[in-house]
This record gives C-alpha cells, sequence and structure tokens, in this order.
C-alpha cells in the first residue's frame, strides 16, 4: 500500500533522509521510531506531498505521490505534526469543509462526519471553536480530518503527542480499530506505544533505517534478551548476590530503586540457554526461600535498543551542522 | 470548480469568524469619510461629483491592503495549517486563487459599503452616475492589483508583520511609478523607452485614466495582467517552498 524508494531530502548541505527504503502493506501499523531531528517528519512530509523529495520517491496505493499528487492524496489520509487546524473553525464547520473539498455530496459526508465524529468521540465539542478546544481534543479533530473519508492509508506524525494516559488510550483504540484494513504509519518517541499498536517497527537516526522488524525483534536485539531478571528487597542484595555468582559462566547486573532491587543475571557467551538458566535461579530461590517480588525471562528492552542504535557519536563532517 | 468555490467560502467565512472584519471596515469606511470630506474638501468644492472620493483610493489601499493580504499565507505557515492544506487533493491554483478571491471579496464588500457617499451626491445633485461606476470599477481593480502584490509577498515568509511591511513597500513602488518625482529622477539621462515603460507600471495612471471615466480595453488588461502574474508568481513561491522545505 505504501512504497518508499530511495527516499533522499537534503536542506542545503545537511542531508535530513538519506536512502530510506520500506513498504507497509494493508493491514500493517509501521511505527517510526528515532530521537527528535531524526527524520521522521521530513520523511512523512515527503509520502503526503507537502515536501519534494530530492530524490526517490513513495507511492501510495501504487500512486507515485511525485507524479499524481492528487490522485495519490486521495487515498491518503494525514495527520500532521501537532494536528493544525484553522482555530477560528467549529470542528463541524472543518470536518464539512475537508469532505466537501474531497469531493463529497451532502449526504455521503453527512455518513462520513457520523463515523469520523463517532471513533474520535468528538460530539460534545463539535460547535465550539478548535481554539478553544483542550489538547486532546484538537488532536481528534485532526485525527478525525485524517479518517473522514476512509483513506485506505494513514500517515500520523506523533498522533498521541502531548495527551493525557486516557486520551493516549482513546487514541491507540481508533488506531487499532483502523488498522486491520488500512496500511498505517505512525511515528512516535513513546516506545511503549509501538508494543501496544505497532505490527512493524522501524528505527531511524540521521536519516537513516538502523533497525527494523516486530516490535518483539527489535526488542529481542537488545542485551537483556534472555537474561533473567529478578526483584527483590535490597536488604537480600548482598546474600543473592554471593550466591547468584555461583552459577557458572553468569555475569550480574544490579540495579537498586530504594528498598527494591533489580538483579539481572546473563548467561555469558551463550554458554546456558535462557530456560536452563532460568531454572538455576529458580531452585535457588527456593533453597534460600528468598521473598522474591518479580521474576522474569527478559524477552527484550525496546528502550535498550533504541539508546543503543541512536546514541552513535556524530561523525566529524556533520557535527558542524 | 467545486473546490474553488469551496475554498473561498471557507476564506471569506474567516474574515468574519472575529470581529477584526467589522473593525476592518468601519476604520476603512472612517477612513475614506475623512479622505473625502477633509483632505478633498469635498463640501467646499461645491460639485456633485465623486473625484475627492476616488481620488483617495489609492493611498487608502495602500495600507489597507497589505493589513489584508498578509495573513493569506504567512499564517497559514505560522499555524501550521499549510500543511493540511497542500496535502488535501486540491490543485495548487484552486488554492491560490480561491484565497485571492475571497480577499478580494473581502475589500469589495468594504467599498460597496462607501454606497451612501454615492446615494448622497444623486441627492445633493446630479452626477454623471456612468463615471461613478467605471469609477467603482477602476477602484475594485486597483484593490485586486494590491491584494495579487501582497498575495505573493505574504508567501514568501511565516511573519504577517515582514509581509505587511514589504507589501506595502512594493504598492508604493508600483503606485508611484508614473510619478513625476520618480520620473525626473530618470529623465534626461534614461532613453525614453524606459521612461515609458516604468510609467505604465504605475496603477495610479491606470486607476486615474479609469476613473476620468473612460474604461480603456488597455487599462482593464493592464490590471488583468498585473493580479494574473503576481498570482501565477504566488503558485512559483508556494511550490518552490515545496521544495526548500522551508
Amino acid at each position: 500500500m505504501i512504497e518508499v524508494e530511495n527516499l533522499v531530502k537534503k536542506f542545503g548541505d545537511f542531508t535530513a533522509v538519506n536512502n530510506l527504503s520500506f513498504a507497509v502493506e494493508s493491514g500493517q501499523v509501521m511505527g517510526f521510531l528515532g530521537p527528535n531531528g531524526a527524520g521522521k517528519s521530513t520523511t512523512m512530509k515527503m509520502i503526503t506531498g507537502f515536501l519534494r523529495p530530492t530524490a526517490g520517491t513513495a507511492r501510495i496505493a501504487g500512486i507515485d505521490i511525485c507524479e499524481q499528487p492528487m490522485a495519490a492524496q486521495t487515498q491518503l489520509g494525514y495527520l500532521p505534526e501537532g494536528a493544525p487546524a484553522w482555530p477560528d473553525m467549529t470542528p463541524r464547520q472543518f470536518l464539512e469543509f475537508i469532505t466537501r473539498i474531497r469531493g463529497f455530496d451532502k449526504p455521503a459526508a453527512r455518513a462520513a462526519m457520523t463515523r469520523a465524529v463517532g471513533m474520535t468521540e468528538l460530539h460534545g465539542v463539535l460547535d465550539q471553536p478548535i481554539d478553544t478546544l483542550s489538547k486532546g481534543y484538537r488532536r481528534r479533530v485532526g485525527l478525525a480530518q485524517a479518517i473522514v473519508h476512509d483513506p485506505d492509508v494513514l500517515v500520523m506524525d506523533e498522533p498521541t503527542d502531548g495527551l493525557d494516559p486516557n486520551q493516549k488510550f482513546q487514541v491507540r483504540q481508533a488506531i487499532e480499530e483502523m488498522a486491520a484494513h488500512k496500511a498505517i504509519i505512525i511515528s512516535t518517541h513513546i516506545l511503549e506505544e509501538v508494543d501496544a499498536i505497532c505490527s512493524h517497527a522501524m528505527i531511524i537516526d540521521r536519516g537513516e533505517i538502523v533497525a527494523e522488524g516486530t516490535p518483539s525483534a527489535l526488542a529481542a536485539r537488545s542485551r537483556f534478551f534472555g537474561a533473567v531478571s529478578l526483584t527483590l528487597d535490597t536488604q537480600l542484595l548482598g546474600q543473592a548476590q554471593a550466591l547468584l555468582q555461583n552459577i557458572a559462566n553468569t555475569r550480574l547486573e544490579v540495579l537498586t530503586r530504594g528498598v527494591e532491587t533489580v538483579v539481572s543475571v546473563f548467561a555469558e557467551n551463550d554458554s546456558l540457554d535462557a530456560s536452563a538458566l532460568l531454572t538455576q535461579v529458580q531452585t535457588l530461590i527456593g533453597q534460600q526461600d528468598w521473598s522474591v517480588r518479580a521474576l522474569a525471562l527478559e524477552t527484550g528492552r525496546l528502550d535498550d535498543v533504541f539508546g543503543t542504535l541512536t546514541r552513535k557519536p556524530r561523525p566529524s563532517t556533520e557535527a558542524a551542522s | 470548480m467545486s473546490q474553488l468555490w469551496t475554498i473561498i467560502r471557507r476564506e471569506f467565512a474567516s474574515y468574519f469568524s472575529t470581529p477584526l472584519a467589522f473593525v476592518f471596515i468601519v476604520v476603512f469606511l472612517l477612513a475614506n469619510g475623512l479622505a473625502t470630506f477633509y483632505l478633498g474638501e469635498w463640501f467646499a468644492m461645491g460639485q456633485a461629483d465623486l473625484t475627492s472620493f476616488f481620488m483617495f483610493h489609492p493611498w487608502l489601499y495602500l495600507f489597507f491592503l497589505p493589513a489584508i493580504s498578509m495573513r493569506l499565507w504567512a499564517e497559514e505557515r505560522r499555524n501550521g495549517s499549510i500543511e493540511l492544506l497542500l496535502t488535501l487533493p486540491v490543485p495548487l491554483w484552486a488554492i491560490v486563487f480561491g484565497k485571492y478571491f475571497a480577499a478580494l471579496a473581502f475589500s469589495g464588500l468594504a467599498l460597496a459599503l462607501t454606497f451612501p457617499v454615492w446615494i448622497s451626491v444623486n441627492y445633493l445633485g446630479s452626477p454623471d452616475n456612468g463615471v461613478i461606476i467605471a469609477s467603482y470599477l477602476g477602484s475594485l481593480m486597483l484593490a485586486g492589483g494590491y491584494l495579487a502584490i501582497g498575495s505573493c509577498l505574504s508567501a514568501l515568509t511565516r511573519n504577517q508583520v515582514i509581509a505587511f511591511v514589504i507589501s506595502v513597500v512594493a504598492c508604493f513602488l508600483f503606485t508611484v511609478s508614473g510619478a513625476p518625482l520618480v520620473l525626473d529622477v530618470f529623465r534626461g539621462w534614461a532613453p525614453q523607452v524606459l521612461i515609458n515603460t516604468l510609467a505604465s507600471f504605475s496603477l495610479l495612471t491606470h486607476f486615474r485614466a479609469i476613473t476620468g471615466g473612460v474604461i480603456d480595453l488597455r487599462d482593464v488588461v493592464f490590471f488583468l495582467t498585473l493580479i494574473g502574474g503576481f498570482l501565477v508568481a504566488t503558485m512559483v513561491i508556494v511550490d518552490m517552498k515545496k521544495g526548500e522545505g522551508a
């Protein structure tokens, strides 16, 4: 549904997006991850036809955005960063304008608006000027605008940025409801969001893809993958450390948070497989009768992967810009 | 075509969403009245015509119309809504012309609301209404010229104040390019062709010709070309910014 081919964007000497290629199929939600300034928004602006690429192109439902922008944009819903709208309009006027400009006749427009307003729960504020609405409502107005024509392709730049946890949950739910029959790209720097709604994730840094895969596959690249972590009282730490170190070929990592301490046990050089390690730790806990608050076989940590991949030092040539 | 109409309607309605439109119209009408009756000494002239009324329009428009046109594009950029507008399946010309026609309709409305002056002169005497109608049309075309220049310059920046200032300066240059003040600088050393060309770019010269009561096709063509030229330039600038990413 969305095919991005060798997309490049340069602003003067600065390369914001460097030769990006990927595809998103219908039914997939692609999470775009990356630190601020990584090129997420620039990429989205090129996919939606707001910026012209320096090189490469994107296709929406097979239509080239550079060659036939209007045909491609008909298939596309876009929530720009910050969910801009015209502040003097009410959500009703705003959505009426969008449906009219997208060529809906009156009955079709009404049906489309009812659907979009229902999904974004805007009923209560339909006739209030947008600039009097809270940030959460404004974001939902932007979302309603993006989905009002039921597009096959949806591009959303930080759809949950600045929302409170309840509002985040609602927006995520709305995205999940639509996900089955759309190709969706969202950008975010909230990692839990990727786990919550994305079927695929891509980490980009300085305009390049540094990692790509399902969220769990990405998380598995974390050094924590396969480690056994146990949470116990900090008082028990000395004793636990001593005994855990006796398990052959392991290394410990300790993180203390007040009265609670997390001890992660790593198998060195893959000498021990994860479940065997877990069994050994469990046995030890049983023998010593420690009261352990939590015990887990780590499936990897996305934030750890994110940090490792995007914190490389910049090459000196780019340091100036 | 229906998309153009949709854009015009949205833009036109946006003028009235704040009290600004009413303030603008009231101040415009007051300034018009003051200029006509005090500066133009309409009563002392003892003539039932609107010469002194239309005489000041270029100078009033010079400040009033950039105040309308400054927001056309600069505000969309500042607000971020330009991203929304330019990613909707609408041709660029429909957006550029739609915004322009809405601004023109709004200034046309302000101009139309000066009708009591027209009624007054008809009550006081028997003016040549043909000349007055021609002058109103000329005034609207003049407004159209200023707004087209302003639209183009507003597309260059995200700052409305800058858009206003450079529009006033540009409109001023286009207004006075035919005045002796400017032409005398060139006279004596520049070739006559240059002087003629310069003079022919003056909005004032063409406006005066129309308010004289003669709608010459050449003056109409001048205004339409100027307006068309600056709107096409607006499209080019907006499109260029897509490539720059600014």
